[in-house]
């Protein structure tokens, strides 16, 4: 196969767009279609500094550089959260921080047993019947909110790719989880003070391509999976879909680029349907709807 | 040819292309990305008989 470009011999094929690209045109091709996806839906300005939730991985590592390389201001944020299992949490540190150093780009490092005396692993087996992964998304989502507000950055940015939103809309779908649905977007506005803008830029590109160009671009990341994301239903749903896609090139864009249309255009759910209303957690400050303390804050207490 | 994924390794004789030997192993296309040298091949490539591609699953970290 030869690039669309230049007719040198292509590195991917790309059956969803119908196109191949050599080494050189795909690197120049990923930041244009992060850059139009940054400006389609308005998630940040190049003026503004956005802070970059880093796991050592290809996507947010990619999203770093490409954000690096279209001139945003990104600083990135790393999470230890305490995965033993052949020091999966240390290697991924490693990670994030020689890409950091290489980059020239500054890294904020939050160990959480450090910061709040146990680790996910340990907080996560004394609180029988929640899952890992749970309590991971709930101490994830408060620091990186926390560390966002703190910093003073227009927005957080996660390295979510088309892939991951279409497991999470198609689990939202299996459910018809309805107050899901309709905060499952490219940008979520910062609907209180102490509330941080959310933004997905790779929500456009295939989980394929950010492999791609992680390998393209030379980028060291974690290969392996989280240990406690084996046999986790977000993979299934990852595994069914290639064989839609296979079968069907463009399912995936397909599936996820027309439910955002459908409910832009109110054909799935009012504008304000399941918006609850939001109070301050007495202890840490941030926005809660549980009427005292939050969900994070109550993981601590025995 | 040989292809290795993961911990094992395939042989493949004459003249066929990666994505078919993919789907021989029982692997989706999508799935996998082919790397020979470390330079990243599209799947419609035919090697030669004495290259080792290795396959690099999509999906990974974060």
């Amino acid at each position: 196969m030869k690039c669309k470009r230049c007719g040198q011999p292509a590195v991917i094929n790309m059956r969803q767009h119908r196109f191949s690209l050599c080494g050189e045109h795909f690197l120049e091709w990923v930041p244009q279609q992060v850059q139009r996806s940054i400006e389609h839906y308005h998630m940040f300005a190049p003026d503004e500094r956005v802070l970059i939730a880093v796991s050592g991985g290809k996507d947010s590592l990619g999203l770093w550089d490409i954000l690096l390389q279209l001139g945003y201001q990104a600083q990135g944020i790393y999470i230890h959260l305490g995965v033993p299992d052949g020091g999966y949490s240390d290697v991924s540190q490693r990670k994030a921080e020689q890409f950091a150093v290489q980059a020239g780009a500054t890294l904020q490092v939050v160990n959480v047993r450090a910061e709040y005396g146990q680790t996910i692993p340990e907080l996560a087996r004394r609180r029988r019947g929640r899952s890992a992964c749970g309590t991971c998304g709930v101490v994830k989502r408060h620091i990186l909110n926390q560390a966002a507000c703190d910093g003073g950055f227009a927005a957080l940015a996660t390295g979510h790719n088309l892939d991951d939103e279409v497991a999470v809309l198609f689990q939202n779908t299996l459910h018809w989880s309805t107050g899901y649905l309709q905060r499952q977007a490219p940008v979520l506005p910062a609907s209180h003070p102490r509330l941080s803008r959310k933004v997905k830029p790779l929500v456009r590109m295939y989980e394929r391509e950010m492999a791609a160009y992680a390998l393209v671009r030379g980028i060291d990341y974690i290969y392996e999976e989280c240990p406690y994301s084996r046999g986790a239903t977000s993979l299934f749903y990852k595994t069914l879909f290639d064989q839609l896609e296979a079968a069907s090139p463009g399912a995936k864009q397909q599936f996820y680029l027309s439910f955002l249309q459908a409910r832009e255009e109110g054909r799935l759910l009012p504008a304000d349907a399941d918006r609850a209303e939001m109070g301050e957690c007495s202890r840490c400050g941030q926005p809660t709807t549980a009427p005292d303390l939050c969900v994070f804050c109550r993981l601590w207490d025995a | 040819m040989k292809i290795v994924y993961r911990d094992q390794e395939w042989e493949f004789k004459g003249n066929i292309t990666i994505r078919d030997a993919i789907k021989k192993m029982g692997l989706n296309p999508e799935a996998v990305l082919a790397v020979r040298d470390g330079k990243l091949l599209t799947d419609d490539v035919i090697v030669r008989p004495d290259d080792t591609v290795k396959l690099i699953a999509v999906v990974s970290g974060g």
